[in-house]
């Protein structure tokens, strides 16, 4: 549990560590539980859709796509069933926001969805959720029985002629089951090797070649919220273009770590590690910070950001000045991705950090794509090395070169994710990658943090 | 290979210039068919495109529009203005569409495809110099072609299994396997039997059989064929030749109607092995395995060596006169063959006629797979129709001349390859007969025989075959037949020239189709064998939708409706 920080703005979090509320129905009820439901009921499909169009709501997991937008393209004419999926593999290093929802408050996840199933028409959905979760499959699969049991999902949802079924479905371990399409092949039961696109996008040939809407755990929980307050109002909420809270994750070296609800903008990421953070430990300084779980690239702590934002302001910010919403970390040249900010203060190696990421990437890469196969492991095996006595002064650029041959020549977004790692972190931190050629084990920083 | 009938045209821009292709087809065939390889591993034209090898990376633009208006927009010089994405995009999966871009030659382009080479090759084993793939291995060409000629890796390599036995005939090199995945969509899709799969994940994927299962289906060789690099090796051929001193030779197989087109791969007069040979309209790019292994009975201990009188050896010409004799008499019976080619059917026929023979026919008939291995187990019969040697569907066996031997209807038979002891003639009424047999190999009834003529293998000689979807199809000999054997059409025009007098008959195939057009009203006429050489030409099978073909709904093969009689 973290402690709340006065300055959060709890929506999505709200009740999550209440002492009094509990995952049960009976308590999601009473703080108003499925009303919202029965308000989108009251409404037309197409007018639910138009309600999340309207808020702006961007897609939580990573891409920061716009929800009502993805509906859109959704395929109605093809006659063949429409599923919906809740994406649950939450996996990213430094994210843990998905699991606080459903363990803490599983019903407001299936009211969610359900309020998108009747948007979207499917009749049935599914929520992919990640191996590790074993408790919170069991919460999920509780939570759906007791809604079944309440008429709040299932057959004949509030005594309407629309049923949804909603069935938990447990994954195996992979990192790949967050990217959608491999998902989609994890849940027909095969490998999860994404999909190319074109032609196989899950709008128009998703699970089982039938259209498919696959959101984030936190989006689909935001369109309860939406239909509380209705899309406009909800879009007045964090910035224009970054509508809704996040809830950030902080990991790394910083006094309190944890997850945090705010709005979108509302704080910058020098408040989010300083004050709401409560710092570095004593004697530190930063050194550098992953503002999108691992995937995203590393910002250094004495870096200056300067440019134009979209709507035509020209920024110049230092790393603390960075605002928490979707665009400033891309402003930043990276990104927000699945709000997972992980800090790092003087006393770790870089190297061993960037030798930690590959080895994570060289483990999950599915295998299928040549560049992505081969170079994460190559990358791996390099920054390993490098870290065992072995580096040379060349690795530096052969790293940078490697990871250049893997990024945008994959069928999915994972070979930007093993490339951006590496790309950021050798070009930001050359000096100390050149100098691990010259470091034995006599000269090594006693402070230097062990990763691997 | 049949060039694609009318199909609609759209044009696209290729490396800058305007060229026409047919629609629907991909960049990789666009661009193969204005003389640009785009390398590819993964994608096959047979196989579902599964985009993972990475090598066919090109760049795409296609012309702009407006998003509020969708109208063209347009450079100042009133050019299509284009939009180039951003990253390249594979050809295998990106379909040609008007005015498309597309750019294979840019320093882009090769960047990605040295990084790629680089990839593949830093956990391969380059262990070409004992590689049975050598030489028509993918990687090495490509390496060459497009690859940077050095590498940077100076890491340990996977360490993966070895010499795994896939199936009865395959055998799996996993440390040189780049995880293309032809072979799994292949085992799927067409020899519809899944069992083979990758287990573990990233560069530690690993090609295997399912669990207590193997690949022991009668299109596992396939997986070879197709497999671009040297993991998936035949074990029959593993280790047996170079294949660069392969000598390649087209030919059609015959072990069932499907005829398959294949290419025979021989050194110094020696078979090595069969490969199938693309004809989109018969076996796409496949073949069964057993069709692979008809060369053995080449040099089979069966194989008829010497012409021969009553058992003793004697030159071909005195063997020819005496069958002629046999000829002479009456109460002729032919027992011509579906294993015959076109030609061989052509001299047959008039045979019959100058002899006024009756004509018998055994069908050879076995279980049909669906794919290329058809009911009909002979590669001719519709020639036999087509020729106008039958007019009936044959029958699995000879009841007919056994019959019409106890009568006494025939008393000298002719026959080609068949085994009558094994299709119904008894041999008490073999012996009432005087016996012509010109075959490759010897029976339990060619023992029998008066004369043998001996005659040459599939292998050895030329000729044509009409296929279950009646395509004419023509096969090239690719070795020599056993020193002093002549081919079967030598020894039937000299039987014919012989039993009509006349001089100068030619053994030329295409003068044998000219000789059989000029005396037959027929759906051959037209064509001739040196056409068939260069194409296979589908013939008008109209005329016998009566019949009931045998052969049920395969690939590429759908039976004619049976029009009421």
């Amino acid at each position: 549990m973290s402690e709340q920080s006065p300055k959060e703005r709890r929506i999505i979090l709200k009740y999550a560590d209440d002492p009094a509320y509990s995952n049960r129905i009976d308590c999601y009820l009473r703080v108003g539980g499925y009303q919202n439901l029965k308000k989108a009921f009251a409404m037309k499909p197409e007018e639910v859709g138009e309600e999340v169009l309207k808020s702006g709501v961007r897609g939580r997991g990573g891409a920061g796509f716009p929800a009502g937008m993805k509906w859109k393209f959704l395929d109605r004419k093809s006659g063949k069933p429409i599923y919906l999926i809740c994406n649950a593999d939450e996996s990213e290093p430094g994210t843990f926001k998905d699991r606080q929802i459903m363990y803490k408050d599983p019903h407001q996840l299936i009211e969610g969805m359900m309020i998108s199933a009747y948007a979207i028409g499917a009749s049935q959905a599914f929520i992919y959720i990640r191996a590790e979760f074993h408790e919170g499959a069991r919460i999920l699969n509780r939570a759906i029985s007791e809604a079944k049991d309440k008429g709040f999902c299932g057959n004949n949802i509030l005594g309407s002629d629309f049923s949804c079924d909603l069935v938990v479905h447990r994954g195996a371990g992979a990192y790949i089951c967050g990217e959608e399409t491999g998902l989609i092949e994890s849940l027909e039961g095969k490998r999860p090797n994404p999909r190319i696109k074109p032609p196989y996008f899950p709008a128009v040939l998703g699970l089982y070649q039938c259209p498919t809407i696959v959101n984030n755990v936190e989006t689909l929980c935001n369109v309860r919220h939406i239909i509380e307050m209705g899309g406009d109002e909800f879009a007045k909420i964090g910035k224009p273009n970054n509508t809704g809270t996040r809830i950030w994750c902080v990991s790394g070296q910083v006094m309190k770590p944890g997850y945090y609800e705010f709005e979108c903008g509302a704080l910058t990421l020098g408040q989010m590690i300083f004050d709401v953070c409560g710092g570095l430990r004593p004697g530190r300084s930063l050194k550098a910070v992953i503002p999108g779980g691992s995937s995203a690239k590393v910002l250094r702590a004495d870096e200056r950001f300067s440019g134009t934002l979209k709507d035509g302001t020209a920024f110049d910010w230092g790393l603390g000045d960075i605002p928490l919403d979707f665009d400033g970390p891309m402003s930043a040249g990276s990104m927000s991705g699945s709000g997972g900010i992980i800090v790092m203060d003087d006393t770790v190696d870089i190297v061993q950090a960037m030798a930690n990421i590959n080895a994570f990437y060289a483990h999950e890469s599915c295998g299928q794509c040549t560049p992505c196969r081969e170079g994460s492991l190559w990358m791996r095996k390099i920054t390993q090395r490098m870290c065992s006595g072995g580096a040379r002064k060349e690795d530096a650029d052969l790293l940078l070169s490697v990871a250049k041959q893997i990024e945008g020549r994959t069928i999915c977004a994972f070979g930007e994710a093993a490339a951006w790692p590496t790309q950021s972190f050798v070009t930001k931190f050359k000096d100390d990658f050149i100098n691990k050629a010259s470091e034995t084990a006599e000269n090594r920083d006693p402070k230097s943090l062990q990763l691997i | 290979m049949i060039s694609p009938t009318t199909e609609e045209m759209v044009t696209i821009t290729l490396n800058g210039k305007e060229v026409e292709v047919p629609t629907g087809i991909n960049a990789v065939e666009a661009a193969a068919l204005h003389g640009q390889e785009v390398p590819h591993y993964c994608y096959h034209p047979k196989l579902s495109v599964a985009g993972n090898c990475r090598m066919c990376l090109v760049e795409m633009g296609t012309p702009m529009r407006d998003r509020s208006t969708g109208e063209a927009i347009f450079e100042e010089d009133g050019s299509p203005k284009i939009g180039w994405v951003p990253k390249p995009v594979i050809g295998c999966a990106t379909n040609v569409s008007p005015g498309m871009h597309l750019r294979t030659e840019s320093d882009l382009v090769s960047e990605c495809r040295e990084g790629i080479m680089e990839f593949l090759l830093v956990n391969h084993p380059l262990d070409c110099p004992i590689c049975d793939q050598a030489g028509e291995c993918r990687l090495q060409e490509f390496a060459t072609d497009y690859g940077r000629g050095y590498s940077r890796y100076i890491e340990r390599k996977n360490v993966k299994p070895k010499r795994t036995r896939l199936g009865p005939r395959v055998t799996l090199d996993d440390e040189r396997c780049i995880l293309c995945s032809r072979c799994i969509r292949f085992s799927q899709e067409v020899a519809k039997d899944d069992v083979l799969g990758f287990v573990d994940r990233g560069s530690f994927s690993t090609l295997t059989c399912f669990p207590g299962k193997e690949l022991a289906n009668n299109y596992s060789l396939n997986t070879v064929d197709i497999c671009p690099v040297g993991a998936l090796t035949s074990t029959d051929f593993r280790f047996k030749m170079r294949v660069w001193f392969l000598k390649e030779t087209k030919s059609i197989c015959t072990e069932s109607s499907a005829g398959c087109n294949t290419i025979v791969s021989s050194r110094e007069g020696v078979i090595q092995r069969i490969t199938p040979r693309r004809n989109d309209l018969v076996n796409d790019t496949w073949m069964t395995d057993s069709g692979r292994d008809l060369y053995k009975s080449v040099r089979s201990e069966s194989r008829i060596l010497r012409p021969s009188v009553n058992g003793n050896d004697l030159p071909l010409k005195d063997v020819v006169s005496s069958a002629v004799d046999c000829l002479r008499g009456e109460k002729i019976g032919f027992v011509v063959s579906c294993h015959s080619s076109l030609e061989e059917q052509m001299l047959a026929k008039r045979l019959v006629s100058l002899t006024n023979a009756q004509t018998f026919i055994c069908g050879h008939f076995g279980d049909d797979d669906g794919i290329l291995l058809s009911a009909d187990r002979s590669p001719n019969l519709r020639g036999a129709l087509v020729t106008g040697l039958i007019d009936q569907y044959p029958n699995d066996n000879l009841a007919d001349l056994n019959d019409a031997i106890s009568k006494g209807n025939i008393e000298t038979v002719f026959v080609f390859d068949e085994d009558l002891i094994l299709s119904g003639v008894s041999k008490e009424n073999l012996q009432k007969v005087s016996m012509v047999y010109l075959g490759t190999h010897s029976n339990n009834s060619s023992r029998l025989a008066d004369v043998v003529l001996p005659g040459l293998s599939v292998f050895e000689k030329n000729g044509s075959f009409v296929n279950r979807s009646f395509i004419a199809q023509a096969f090239e000999m690719s070795v020599p037949g056993p020193a002093g054997i002549k081919s079967q059409v030598e020894v039937l025009t000299d039987i014919i020239s012989k039993l009509s007098e006349e001089e100068g008959i030619s053994s030329d195939l295409d003068e044998v189709w000219d000789i059989f057009n000029s005396h037959n009203q027929s759906v051959l006429a037209g064509t001739k064998f040196s056409n068939l050489k260069k194409v296979s030409v589908p013939i008008d099978g109209s005329s016998w939708s009566h019949l009931n073909f045998v052969e049920k709904t395969a690939l590429n093969y759908h039976p004619i409706e049976s029009e009421p009689k």
